[in-house]
């Protein structure tokens, strides 16, 4: 089963991992189509009385392969990550601590003076914790 | 030179508040709108940062916003009245920074000024 997490600020990629990589580009297809859906639900959730409460979006769509789930900062950066839809033992509780995790990283890199808002993002100790999170799933 | 040293503070200003905004925000609700977003700056940012709140609220609801703080805690121990006026924007121009910072990460771009006219109060 193949996973790829992708970070976007607007709308361009800060990160993406996948496993295994041969896939990537497809993904990153997946990835800008699922994009569409993260911003119409966010635009949904302003007028209808949506539960507001949530950062996590919960699963965007299903295509016949995969699972898409995103996830959504009050800085408007976006997660958003794709599951084989044959991983059918991920449950709901498991993607959302996914998600806090990589939003506790990914603070942790914001508070990096040395990191600028809006580069790539080049640290190990993330990709570190992105590995650990895909083994556990792969 | 001293208009450079404001500015360059300022920016200081700007980059940290970016950063303190994602981690006071990370375990915070979605906000609703713009006045949303200035309350939470009044209340939890201003406590967070300043151990107190701001006193004073207004805006005109098209964009402005005045911030009202009567014991800033950056001029409380400089003077208690017109005293060293002059030199009070070089302390204030790293806290008009974190607020540009901040807004700015909760995607919303601002200008931010700063006025004292009798200190500790600054607006």
């Amino acid at each position: 089963p193949s996973q790829c997490d992708l970070l976007c600020s607007q709308n361009y990629p800060l990160y993406i991992r996948s496993v295994p990589t041969e896939n990537e580009l497809k993904f990153h297809y997946t990835v800008h189509t699922s994009l569409d859906v993260v911003d119409e639900k966010i635009s949904a959730m302003g007028k209808a009385l949506v539960d507001q409460r949530e950062l996590y979006l919960g699963l965007l769509y299903p295509t016949e392969d995969y699972k898409v789930y995103g996830y959504v900062t009050n800085s408007k950066v976006k997660f958003v990550m794709v599951v084989d839809s044959s991983n059918t033992a991920l449950r709901d509780n498991e993607i959302r601590s996914m998600f806090r995790k990589l939003h506790n990283s990914y603070t942790d890199i914001m508070c990096n003076p040395f990191y600028n808002p809006g580069d790539r993002i080049h640290s190990r100790a993330f990709d570190t914790m992105v590995n650990s999170m895909m083994m556990q799933v792969c | 030179e001293n208009g450079r040293c404001t500015t360059k503070l300022e920016s200081m200003g700007f980059r940290v508040g970016q950063g303190l905004i994602e981690r006071f925000t990370k375990d915070t609700a979605r906000f609703k709108d713009e006045l949303d977003i200035m309350k939470f700056i009044c209340k939890d940012f201003w406590t967070t940062v300043f151990k107190k709140q701001i006193d004073n609220l207004r805006t005109n609801h098209q964009g402005i916003y005045v911030l009202q703080d009567n014991k800033f805690r950056l001029l409380t121990q400089m003077s208690s009245g017109k005293q060293y006026l002059e030199h009070a924007p070089k302390y204030l121009a790293f806290t008009c920074g974190l607020i540009r910072g901040g807004l700015s990460n909760l995607g919303i771009k601002s200008i931010v000024t700063a006025e004292v006219s009798s200190m500790p109060a600054c607006k």
